[in-house]
């Protein structure tokens, strides 16, 4: 039997999970926003990262026919979507039912038929809207979560509604979005696949038989292959997906870190610093790194490793989350506007507005004021994104400098504008030889390096003292 | 957290309890028995001088420290910021200022008598001369003798420098104490002084070096805090501190032969599973909490700098009988703090080496610029010379406000996992490969 390995990372801000296979491979990702009840952010990160793997599976075990058939690729991509739409409508049934409770919890009378309404009626404007967004793809990297995605459809559907119902809509929204969000469920792999597929089946008969002019004939022809073909999908596809469904998955051994690692449900052996993993991971990545920066959403770390990739010592900031990823969504939050959308729009910077503030919350004031004085915003974003770095720059002063390869990890990595004033900064500091790293997976290199260290067995097991020397897996 | 349980007491942790009490019960009626208090600083103190005039020394950083223990510090920091001393400014400065604002009652309770005479021997501190500024002006009319350290920029003391500092004793300091005291200075007395001295330092010298058995007997810096106490303060000199040295080495000798780990306030260390050289001094506010964060990790420190302010004399200094005064400005300059940035790696490096420690921590006091100023460049240092894993922590002397438990232990916990494996890792690379 095929062995995995799990690595969770409860960090501030986002949960994140990761499989491994038994040659290090990252086979499955998993990501949630981290919430009050640490445990369900860990649960649905580690959920999510086992479906994921199934999928990796059920790719790699077609590689063979892929060549012949072509459309299995997009057919997967669309049964993944699908896969992850059909999860969504169970939690937001879920969200649904739970609003109409807390409706008819707190509120009476007409006011409470009114606002009942209200609820039915957004529900029913935004679900379809979501889905189909889920099933073309077109959720983008702009909402992640299922709180994310949710709010944004509903608080723009309130705010059509008259001004009255505002106070009681957001009332139910608050009361009822963490019971829904806080609720594990246990998806059934094969049962959620299933429907996925016969949304998919619904999804391709209602397409139209040509295609608006503007769409490239390449996707036409894809299109019409997979109308033609999966309205039924061929019996090789669903058996490879039946069997990845009945995959017996074993997790020999797991991993937990982040600042939450403590109030994971984890034995205490398998619980690590994040420092350690972070820097694992990184090292496991890119070998020859000897420098990991990790900006974290609640703290920035500076960490040198050697050739084995342990850690030789680490300068952190805890204490100022101006050097932080919550400074961005702070900041997102002054602007109105989402977190991912800030890089792109500091990328616009002609220039960079000096921001003297070192604090996250005056940053806000000062960006007001700057605003006032007619500095665009993008070149505001410019130098708030500078400023981060500079921070940056100074934490790896103080932990020792770079001397060859460099190498970027946590959410912040994500974001364009960082990395170009990092890439920048560095380069001016310590020479245009520095190799920089950075991983598409950048965000999820905590949880590898936990994932790796459960595959080596590695235990720290701290303070108990078992002393048992660990064989290699 | 830890609650208070039984904390097993030695006969040494007695003894000194004893000689503490007294001292403080001595102050407490100076006034009224006619002895004269004079108020100076721990690193490059005059004990034996002071004490040759039968006079009573006071150390204010030593009462700020004993209120940080005893949770007082933060509302004298509070008063002390009150009348405008800022947020930066060292907090045992604050702490000491606001419990004289506060009737300068004593760690013990105890009023503690106002100065008769001011003596600032600054060593390697500039805010010990600004501190005394302040006092000079809360207490209007005291006498202030000045005797300035000469800080070892060259890494050496020279015989300039200690006919410099002799002189401003005969010149200026010894004046002073005759006219405060209204003794005449006795010369044979304080040399004999100084050979109690120099057996109570051969002695702390052997229990501190105690910590390179394996298992280290004693903690030498939360516990060690406590060894140099007698030698630092007011008991230099005296033979109750030669008694006291001679009970704790005992008692050390004995957990040598029996093969015990140190003694902590939560218990005895049964196993010992890092060996630490810590630079800098301890957090007092939260001081039970920090040990046990080491202790519940296994860690033990086999070398500390914080221990070496008050005298380095694992290198061999002694006070000098035969020559007090000039031993006394030897002793001055040779003090820690007073040393040069070279001289301190130097001294850290053989410690690391000779107590064979796994790694190298820094506990970075936010207020107290003598010893942050040249950390990072110690530690990187460290890091190259010796190749062991090197920490930093930071926190305060005594304000509570900048102690974070859960930031210090996150950072505490990533160190210690990173020591253990080193450990394995460094131990599976030594293996042929299976």
């Amino acid at each position: 039997m095929n062995k995995y390995y799990l690595g969770v990372d409860l960090g501030s801000t986002t949960s994140k999970a990761v499989i491994i296979n038994e040659h290090d491979e990252i086979i499955g990702r998993g990501i949630t926003n981290t919430r009050a009840n640490y445990s369900v952010a860990a649960d649905i990160a580690r959920m999510e990262a086992l479906y994921n793997a199934r999928f990796s599976i059920l790719k790699k075990n077609l590689e063979g026919e892929k060549t012949a058939k072509p459309e299995y690729n997009k057919y997967i991509t669309d049964l993944e979507n699908s896969f992850q739409y059909i999860q969504f409508k169970i939690r937001i049934d879920k969200l649904f039912h739970e609003m109409v409770k807390t409706v008819k919890s707190f509120l009476s009378g007409k006011l409470q038929g009114d606002v009942l309404d209200h609820v039915n009626s957004i529900f029913f404007i935004i679900e379809p809207k979501i889905k189909q967004e889920y099933l073309f793809g077109k959720l983008g990297s702009k909402n992640q979560f299922f709180r994310d995605i949710v709010s944004e459809k509903y608080n723009e559907e309130v705010g059509k509604a008259d001004i009255s119902l505002f106070e009681p809509l957001m009332t139910a929204w608050d009361k009822s979005i963490t019971v829904a969000e806080n609720e594990v469920i246990d998806f059934n792999f094969g049962e959620i696949i299933r429907k996925a597929m016969e949304t998919l089946k619904e999804k391709y008969k209602s397409l139209p038989d040509s295609t608006p002019g503007d769409v490239s004939v390449n996707f036409d022809a894809e299109m019409n292959i997979l109308k033609g073909n999966f309205t039924e999908v061929s019996e090789s596809l669903r058996s490879h997906i039946s069997d990845v469904a009945n995959l017996e998955f074993h997790i020999s051994n797991m991993t937990g870190t982040g600042y939450g690692r403590a109030l994971l449900p984890f034995p205490q052996e398998c619980i690590r610093s994040e420092i350690l993993c972070h820097a694992f991971g990184a090292h496991a990545v890119f070998p020859e790194t000897r420098t990991v920066l990790d900006i974290g959403g609640q703290d920035t770390k500076a960490i040198q490793v050697d050739k084995y990739g342990l850690v030789t010592s680490f300068q952190m900031n805890d204490r100022c989350a101006a050097g932080c990823g919550r400074y961005l969504g702070y900041i997102a939050d002054e602007m109105s506007i989402s977190l991912n959308e800030l890089g792109p729009m500091a990328m616009k910077a002609e220039k960079e507005v000096n921001i003297c503030s070192t604090c996250t919350v005056f940053a806000g004031a000062e960006l007001r004021e700057l605003t006032n004085l007619g500095e665009k915003r993008e070149d505001i974003l410019g130098g708030l994104h500078k400023a981060i770095i500079m921070r940056a720059m100074s934490l790896i002063a103080r932990s020792g400098g770079i001397f060859n390869e460099f190498t970027f990890t946590g959410g912040v990595a994500r974001n364009p504008a960082v990395i170009k004033y990092l890439t920048r900064l560095v380069k001016e500091n310590y020479g245009n030889n520095i190799k920089i790293n950075i991983h598409t997976d950048s965000i999820f290199m905590g949880a590898l390096g936990g994932a790796m260290f459960a595959r080596r067995n590695i235990q720290a097991d701290l303070p108990s003292v078992k002393k048992e020397k660990a064989g290699v897996n | 957290m830890s609650e208070a349980k039984e904390v097993i007491k030695e006969k040494s942790m007695l003894i000194q309890k004893e000689m503490l009490a007294k001292l403080f019960r001595e102050l407490s009626t100076a006034k009224e028995s006619g002895k004269k208090v004079v108020y100076t600083f721990v690193p490059g103190n005059l004990t034996e001088l002071i004490l040759s005039f039968d006079m009573l020394p006071v150390y204010p950083e030593i009462n700020a420290l004993q209120s940080g223990m005893r949770k007082k510090s933060a509302a004298y920091i509070r008063d002390a910021e009150k009348i405008g001393f800022s947020e930066d400014v060292c907090t045992y400065v604050k702490c000491d200022i606001g419990m004289m604002l506060n009737g300068n009652s004593g760690p013990t309770g105890e009023k503690l008598p106002a100065p008769d005479l001011l003596l600032l021997s600054y060593t390697g501190c500039y805010t010990f001369m600004k501190w005394f500024e302040n006092l000079e002006r809360l207490y209007p009319g005291v006498p202030v003798a000045m005797l300035h350290t000469p800080y070892q920029e060259d890494g050496k003391i020279t015989a300039d420098q200690i006919a410099y500092m002799v002189k401003q004793m005969k010149e200026d300091v010894i004046p002073k104490m005759e006219k405060v005291s209204g003794k005449k200075f006795d010369l044979p007395r304080l040399s004999k002084m100084m050979e109690n001295s120099a057996k109570s330092e051969d002695l702390l010298v052997k229990i501190l070096e105690s910590a390179k058995n394996k298992p280290s007997p004693i903690d030498a810096y939360f516990a060690g805090v406590y060894y140099i106490g007698p030698l630092f303060t007011a008991f230099r000199g005296t033979q109750e501190a030669v008694d006291y040295y001679n009970e704790l080495y005992k008692e050390v000798q004995e957990r040598i032969r029996l093969g015990l780990g140190p003694v902590t306030p939560e218990g005895e260390l049964k196993e010992e599973r890092f060996r630490l050289v810590v630079e800098g001094p301890p957090n007092w506010t939260n001081f039970r909490e920090f040990w046990k964060i080491f202790y519940d990790m296994g860690a033990v420190i086999v070398a500390s700098s914080y221990t070496k302010v008050g005298g380095v004399y694992d290198l061999g200094f002694r006070h000098n009988p035969k020559e007090p005064l000039e031993s006394l400005a030897r002793y001055c300059m040779g003090c820690y703090t007073n040393m040069n940035l070279p001289q301190r790696v130097q001294l850290l490096e053989k410690y690391v080496r000779e107590y064979k420690a796994d790694g190298f921590l820094i506990n970075s006091i936010k207020s107290c610029n003598s010893f942050s100023a040249g950390q990072l460049m110690i530690m990187r240092e460290l890091e190259q010379r010796c190749g062991v894993p090197v920490g930093f922590i930071e926190s305060d002397l005594v304000d509570p406000r900048y102690f974070s438990y859960a930031n210090i232990k996150n950072r505490l916990e990533s160190y210690f996992q990173m020591l253990e494996q080193r450990k394995i890792i460094l131990e599976r690379e030594s293996q042929p490969a299976q």
